[in-house]
């Protein structure tokens, strides 16, 4: 009997008073509304609100409707608005978007589900692929992350990755000078474009350290580059 | 609003942002109503309200490649109705009008018509609704006629989602007040 009691002390409304509206209007989620279907069946008072709100809400959808609609003065004013305006170039980008939503869109929701049980079946095929690879390849003994046996406990002295640096490209840099930058210095673009700079690869090998500053420093003078760092 | 139709919502959006006008036009079909009474609700003029769903509905030609898709394309049309909408009372200046209509309900409690009102709960219910405040009249609109969730009027009306159900409460109360004002007891709060 909280709504009683709460009525008596002259104390906040509780929680449940102030869900009733959504619940009448059926716009609480799931636990919610379940919450206030238990409450209702516990508390008279709350049930009688219960009704109370139900009037209030029928009311004012009844009133909303009597409210008629707009003439067509205004569609007219607004399209007249928008036949001033100059026409839009629709961008590449945006446009690749807008049909990848209007596909999905026009999909069932048979047949998404269907295609994300099929996307699923192929993930759990290849996981099990890779599975029985792994397993194939290795004896069934203990094995801590931290420690191999096989591997040796020395770290090499020179370095084991290829080189990677932080390049900023000139703002003038067209894509095809930047397509061909990369091909010339066999680069790939492995992260980026944090803040504008582009994380690049230099080839497969490991490099010196002498042959990474002087990789460095021919970058460094491309007209097209305007800042490249060596990074670990 | 169905999930299918907030989906759709989204590509009109997405192709109005391209400069497509039949989707608007589709749009402006499918919202304009419930736009417009959202609005002379708040408005309490035909001709401003008519005007406030053109501006309304330029905004979103304009604006469309904006959307970030984060709240409904409904919710969002909502908020900027409400939006232009207090302008519109700003540059009128009539906010005083809502303590005439509060007043004129409680003056007709001693006249002959609260005796049809008592008879006719319904009536006296609407014609309370339409007395009450700017804001509890759109929280009202916003829970029972348009049928918007807690977090939904919370970013409609730019407020946490505790206030849109503790200013619910209060605009209830507030109703219950006009409503026995005007001669009719409902036993609440």
């Amino acid at each position: 009997m909280m709504a009683t009691r709460r009525k008596m002390l002259g104390q906040e409304p509780s929680e449940m008073e102030m869900l009733l509206p959504f619940h009448v209007a059926g716009t609480l989620n799931a636990r919610d509304a379940r919450r206030v279907n238990e409450a209702l069946v516990r508390d008279p008072a709350l049930a009688q609100q219960y009704a109370a709100i139900q009037e209030e809400y029928a009311e004012t959808i009844h009133l909303n409707e009597s409210l008629g609609a707009p003439s067509t003065r205004a569609m007219q004013k607004l399209f007249a608005a928008i036949d001033a305006e100059p026409a839009r170039k629709p961008s590449v980008s945006s446009n690749i978007s807008a049909r990848i939503a209007g596909f999905f869109a026009g999909l069932s929701t048979r047949t998404l589900a269907l295609s994300a049980s099929l996307g699923a079946l192929v993930l759990l095929l290849q996981a099990g692929v890779i599975g029985a690879v792994l397993m194939k390849n290795q004896s069934a003994s203990y094995q801590t992350a931290s420690l191999s046996m096989n591997e040796p406990t020395t770290r090499a002295l020179g370095p084991e990755a290829p080189p990677r640096a932080l390049v900023r490209f000139a703002p003038d840099a067209r894509v095809a000078d930047i397509t061909a930058l990369l091909d010339s210095y066999q680069a790939s673009i492995v992260d980026g474009a944090k803040g504008g700079l582009f994380r690049l690869q230099f080839g497969n090998k490991p490099m010196m350290r002498d042959e990474i500053t002087a990789l460095m420093s021919r970058l460094q003078n491309e007209k097209i580059v305007s800042l490249a760092v060596a990074t670990p | 609003m169905s999930a299918t139709q907030a989906a759709s919502d989204n590509v009109l959006i997405a192709r109005i942002a391209q400069g497509d006008r039949l989707a608007m036009q589709v749009l402006y079909g499918r919202h304009h109503v419930r736009v417009f009474r959202f609005g002379l609700r708040l408005v309490r003029d035909e001709q401003v309200a008519e005007d406030l769903i053109s501006e309304v509905f330029f905004d979103v030609w304009r604006q469309a490649g904006k959307f970030e898709g984060r709240s409904a394309v409904s919710t969002w049309l909502l908020a900027i109705t409400r939006f232009k909408a207090l302008s519109a009372l700003r540059r009128r200046k009539d906010v005083e009008l809502d303590d005439e209509v509060a007043n004129a309900i409680k003056d007709t409690s001693d006249d002959p018509e609260a005796a049809m009102q008592k008879k006719d709960t319904g009536a006296a219910l609407r014609k309370c609704l339409t007395a009450l405040s700017p804001e509890h009249r759109e929280i009202v609109d916003l829970v029972y006629y348009h049928e918007r969730s807690v977090e939904d009027v919370a970013e409609i009306v730019g407020i946490p989602e505790n206030t849109v159900k503790t200013r619910l409460f209060y605009a209830r109360k507030k109703l219950a007040e006009l409503l026995k004002a005007a001669g009719v007891e409902r036993g609440w709060p």
